[in-house]
């Protein structure tokens, strides 16, 4: 299924509200009536949310069903019902038009009847699966990184030393070097943003995170010889000291 | 057994055989049994600055191919006392070099000498990568200049990925820098790289500055080793750096801009 092929949002509509006071149903009609004859197009087909919070205790289905058909019959378009909260009635469920939660909340609360458990208690299968981030091991080099030497990391990288002229540090985290950087050192290698490197002397002659990559020519009118944390601004790498 | 050094750069050019035939002689000089090979198969030249080039008769890749045995190829060197020369061959080339005929010609040699001393060819191809395998002791020879400082700093990572001791997980080769061809005057004008800057790039501990110097291009033609020259400064250094390979202490010498005095110029030293 591809996601052309519908959307699912939400709406506000406009309706009329009926607001019963009286269990009357002849009342109700032919006031009904002498309102819809004002303003006939207004009503016709008017969507209708019947409300009888203020005698919900005296509705019987029986009335409900009569007041629901005479309003169709006055060419509205009952689309639901709605009750106070306290009392809601017992056959809710007999009835299939939607019952709707009042004006300032999203849901209605049912008391659902406990039912009993359909399986032996005894026996109780379950299958537990735990999602969680497991953070890669950070990888520690203890000796200087020699030219044409590469190393990878899978998650933070670490060197104890320097990082020389054409070799390449890359690590899917953070990398800090505490020597000279003079190669390249290539954070966040598969698009973690938030990625950082840190040296403390940056000579290097590229340095990148996530892909924004920036050369020693610009480096060096940012911060050179000198301390300094790389980090990614809103897609901009920026250098700052330390 | 004998202790394995390799004399190795990188770059070619920057004083490698020099630098094994000074330091191998220098080595035997102070009493040790020591044998300098010769891994530039192809283009050998340890022969010619060792002055033994017309006594050539069986060279190291016969004695691989056990075309003749190491009595046969050693050449015993004339001047100096327990110095050995196994000379390269100039008709074969690096692939005739294979890991188990080294092996076994440098466990021969372990039996009878206190070092052997390994001339590394240019490069880190595989002429590069024999010679360096069994080492325990490299001396990185490299010139105050940037090209021959990156590639001495990629042998280094080969020396800690491709040797012997790396893949078998022993302790690493001891590492140590000879700067060749070093010429105060220029690095105080700017043209050429400190030993504090060739120092802080490679970041391995100095063995000796060997000052650029006539006295290397001289014996160099004459076949002779320019550590057996003590007037020269660059035989000096070198006997420096023998000392400090052997464990003593040395000042650096010849590091500092002289003033010439008045002889001195008049006499062009």
């Amino acid at each position: 299924m591809s996601d052309n092929d519908f959307r699912l949002k939400g709406s506000v509509v406009t309706t009329v509200v009926l607001e019963v006071k009286t269990s009357n149903l002849d009342q109700i009609i032919k006031g009904l009536k002498d309102k819809i004859a004002q303003v006939p197009q207004f009503f016709d087909q008017a969507p209708l949310i019947i409300d009888i919070s203020q005698i919900a205790s005296s509705v019987t289905l029986d009335f409900f069903t009569a007041l629901v058909d005479s309003c169709r019959g006055q060419g509205l378009a009952v689309i639901g019902w709605r009750t106070s909260q306290e009392a809601i009635p017992t056959w809710r469920l007999d009835y299939d038009l939607p019952m709707l939660p009042n004006a300032n909340s999203r849901q209605i609360n049912i008391k659902s009847e406990p039912t009993a458990p359909a399986q032996d208690p005894q026996v109780v299968v379950k299958t537990v699966i735990e999602e969680r981030e497991v953070s890669q091991p950070t990888k520690v080099i203890t000796k200087p990184v020699r030219s044409g030497q590469q190393i990878y990391a899978s998650g933070d990288l670490v060197v104890l030393s320097q990082v020389s002229a054409g070799a390449e540090v890359l690590a899917e985290g953070n990398i800090h070097i505490y020597g000279a950087l003079r190669g390249r050192a290539l954070a966040g290698v598969k698009g973690d943003s938030s990625a950082r490197i840190f040296c403390k002397n940056m000579e290097a002659e590229l340095v990148a995170i996530a892909g924004n990559f920036m050369l020693s020519d610009a480096l060096q009118k940012i911060i050179w010889k000198d301390a300094a944390q790389v980090l990614l601004v809103e897609d901009t790498l920026e250098i700052a000291s330390l | 057994m004998a202790k394995i050094i390799v004399v190795t750069s990188g770059k070619g050019g920057v004083g490698k055989t020099t630098s094994s035939a000074a330091i191998g002689t220098g080595l035997a000089l102070k009493g040790h049994k020591t044998v300098i090979i010769d891994f530039d198969v192809g283009l050998r030249n340890l022969d010619l600055i060792m002055g033994c080039e017309r006594r050539v008769v069986y060279d190291f890749v016969n004695v691989i191919n056990k075309e003749a045995t190491l009595t046969q190829a050693l050449i015993k060197d004339k001047r100096t006392k327990d110095l050995f020369i196994l000379p390269a061959s100039q008709t074969r080339d690096k692939d005739a070099l294979t890991a188990e005929g080294v092996e076994a010609v440098l466990e021969e040699l372990s039996k009878e000498f206190d070092y052997i001393v390994c001339d590394s060819p240019a490069g880190i191809e595989k002429g590069a990568q024999m010679a360096l395998y069994f080492a325990d002791v490299a001396i990185v020879t490299t010139n105050p200049e940037v090209s021959s400082v990156r590639d001495s700093d990629r042998i280094l990572g080969i020396l800690q990925s491709k040797s012997r001791r790396a893949e078998q997980g022993l302790p690493p080769i001891e590492e140590h820098l000879l700067l060749t061809r070093y010429n105060p005057e220029r690095v105080s004008e700017g043209e050429m790289l400190s030993v504090e800057d060739v120092e802080e790039i490679l970041a391995i501990p100095l063995l000796g500055v060997i000052p650029e110097s006539d006295a290397v291009l001289k014996a160099s033609n004459q076949g002779t080793p320019v550590i057996l020259d003590d007037q020269a400064e660059a035989g000096q250094a070198y006997s420096d750096a023998v000392d400090r390979l052997l464990g003593e202490q040395r000042p650096l010498r010849f590091t500092d801009v002289q003033k010439k005095g008045f002889f001195k110029r008049l006499l062009g030293g």
